[in-house]
């Protein structure tokens, strides 16, 4: 069967600007991280992006390489307001298509089941549909006759999502207290790209539940341990608090000529002899 | 009642907010920050056993943070729209009906502060009750009209249609000054009480916009002494509370 192993690099080789681009994980937890380093080494720029954002949102904001964002919030949790993100949107860099979480997850579903939309309620009432002017309504065809809204199919040309294991063939598996939805990115995009901690032969001894993604949804398989950094990977290592703190409050062009102006190595050693000069 | 002159305003407040969960049964305590959390953790202790907690992850937990449920955000937003839960959130502003903006500030194409964004307050407020919790009641947050709606107040829903009023509600907000709930014919925010020490001009002059006052504006209940004693030696034995809500 087909091994899907590549680097990071061959994972943006496929990449285009203008993409529509899913990355999975929630606020600063479990985002590939890696993956998205990657993408900020290349020329990629012009994206849709399509998170549940956190720092994913800001590294890329702050890059310049966001023409549309699709998202209800973005946060880094013990850190609430992204500031990265905020800066962006405060300066008008990004066209911003903001939805409720639930509407997210509905145009999820729908783009995982082929469906040009889902039923919500959610959004009525809200200003949701007036910054979303092209957000429509369906009408239950039932006796009920209830009004709803149509989220529309968040398809994707590519999702990016980071696991705890996966083996070569692209099956994944998460061992953490929460999928997140990111078996829902995978199968709601035409490629995707799982990066994990660690490449395992088989899955012979897992707890079934824990095999979130299967393979028929995979395009490309990337160890990348750490790859989550510096975002919470639990078990596996929680949120580099520290470093976080760092990232959000040292001027942009600062953090990026120390730490993303070399490869994933070179990032894991500037990002080691910062923690050493704090000691 | 003659007050317990040693009850702090932190106290009250947090006495304020278990209120909301009064006869909420069986449904999932939803509080963000502090004041409400220790409120939840009241009302479970107290009146309301059967509420479920979340320790802010993906378990739902006792109150000695013993785990009794798995509840992923997938899971988590089931529970929002299924009706069963009670969801206290924060505002950054909030209006006369109940609007609630966590999203921005200013013009939305390009705003002022970027906030948050909207979360789930759309689908909270269309599904679920939510209450809401302002640790500094002031004209900066209750404002004439919110910048974004985020949270659906009563006047929007009416004006959605009945998919939107189907289970609609925002059983109360609680401030560092007082309670205020919705019981208007028209919805429109009413004074319901103050908390004991402030006056009803108070609380009237930190609002940007006319409130409903009753004739006798009643003052926030007094905590049992057991409450204060859950409160205060089990519930928040560090006193955080007073951190949040410092005392006057």
């Amino acid at each position: 069967m087909t091994d899907k192993t590549m680097t990071p690099e061959d994972v943006v080789s496929r990449l285009r600007s203008g993409m529509t681009l899913g990355i999975g994980g929630w606020g600063s937890r479990r985002k590939p991280m890696a993956l998205v380093r990657a993408l900020l080494r290349s020329d990629i720029t012009d994206l849709t992006v399509i998170s549940y954002g956190g720092p994913d949102v800001g590294l890329l904001a702050a890059a310049g390489r966001i023409r549309t964002l699709v998202a209800a919030f973005a946060t880094l949790d013990s850190i609430p307001l992204e500031p990265h993100f905020r800066a962006a949107r405060q300066r008008g860099a990004f066209e911003l298509r903001e939805v409720d979480e639930a509407m997210f997850m509905w145009g999820l579903h729908a783009a995982a089941n082929r469906l040009p939309f889902l039923p919500v309620r959610a959004g009525l009432g809200s200003d949701v549909m007036r910054v979303n002017p092209g957000l429509k309504t369906v009408t239950s065809p039932y006796e009920d006759g209830e009004t709803f809204v149509a989220m529309p199919a968040l398809r994707m040309d590519a999702a990016l999502v980071h696991l705890h294991r996966a083996d070569r063939l692209g099956n994944g598996q998460y061992l953490g207290p929460d999928p997140y939805f990111d078996d829902l990115f995978c199968e709601a995009a035409d490629s995707a790209y799982v990066s994990c901690e660690r490449l395992v032969d088989d899955f012979a001894t897992a707890v079934p539940q824990t095999l979130l993604v299967k393979r028929h949804a995979v395009t490309g398989v990337v160890e990348a341990p750490n790859g989550a950094h510096f975002t919470s990977c639990a078990p596996d290592y929680g949120r580099d608090e520290p470093f976080q703190k760092l990232y959000a409050t040292t001027p942009w062009p600062q953090f990026a000529e120390r730490f993303l102006s070399g490869d994933e190595k070179a990032y894991r050693s500037a990002v080691e002899s910062w923690h050493e000069e704090q000691q | 009642m003659k007050p317990t002159s040693t009850t702090t305003r932190a106290e009250y407040c947090a006495i304020a907010c278990a209120d909301a969960w009064l006869d909420g049964g069986e449904v999932l305590a939803s509080p963000m920050g502090l004041i409400p959390s220790i409120g939840a953790r009241l009302a479970k202790r107290t009146f309301s056993p059967d509420l479920l907690l979340t320790d802010g992850e993906a378990m739902i937990v006792g109150l000695d943070g013993a785990v009794e449920g798995w509840l992923p955000y997938r899971q988590h937003l089931t529970m929002v729209t299924g009706g069963r839960r009670h969801v206290m959130m924060g505002a950054s502003q909030l209006d006369r009906f109940g609007n609630q903006n966590i999203s921005c500030i200013g013009d939305w194409q390009q705003p002022a502060r970027q906030l948050l964004g909207v979360r789930g307050a759309p689908v909270n407020t269309l599904n679920n009750p939510v209450s809401y919790w302002v640790p500094k009641h002031s004209k900066r947050v209750f404002v004439p009209r919110v910048d974004m709606v985020s949270g659906v107040g009563y006047d929007s829903a009416a004006a959605a249609g009945p998919s939107a009023t189907r289970f609609h509600r925002i059983p109360r907000v609680v401030s560092d000054l007082g309670v205020l709930d919705f019981e208007t014919a028209d919805h429109a925010m009413r004074l319901a009480s103050v908390h004991p020490g402030v006056t009803v001009e108070e609380v009237q002059e930190a609002t940007g916009f006319p409130l409903v006052l009753p004739d006798e504006v009643p003052r926030t209940r007094e905590p049992t002494a057991t409450e204060l004693r859950l409160i205060r030696t089990v519930i928040d034995p560090d006193g955080l509370r007073e951190r949040e809500v410092p005392a006057v």
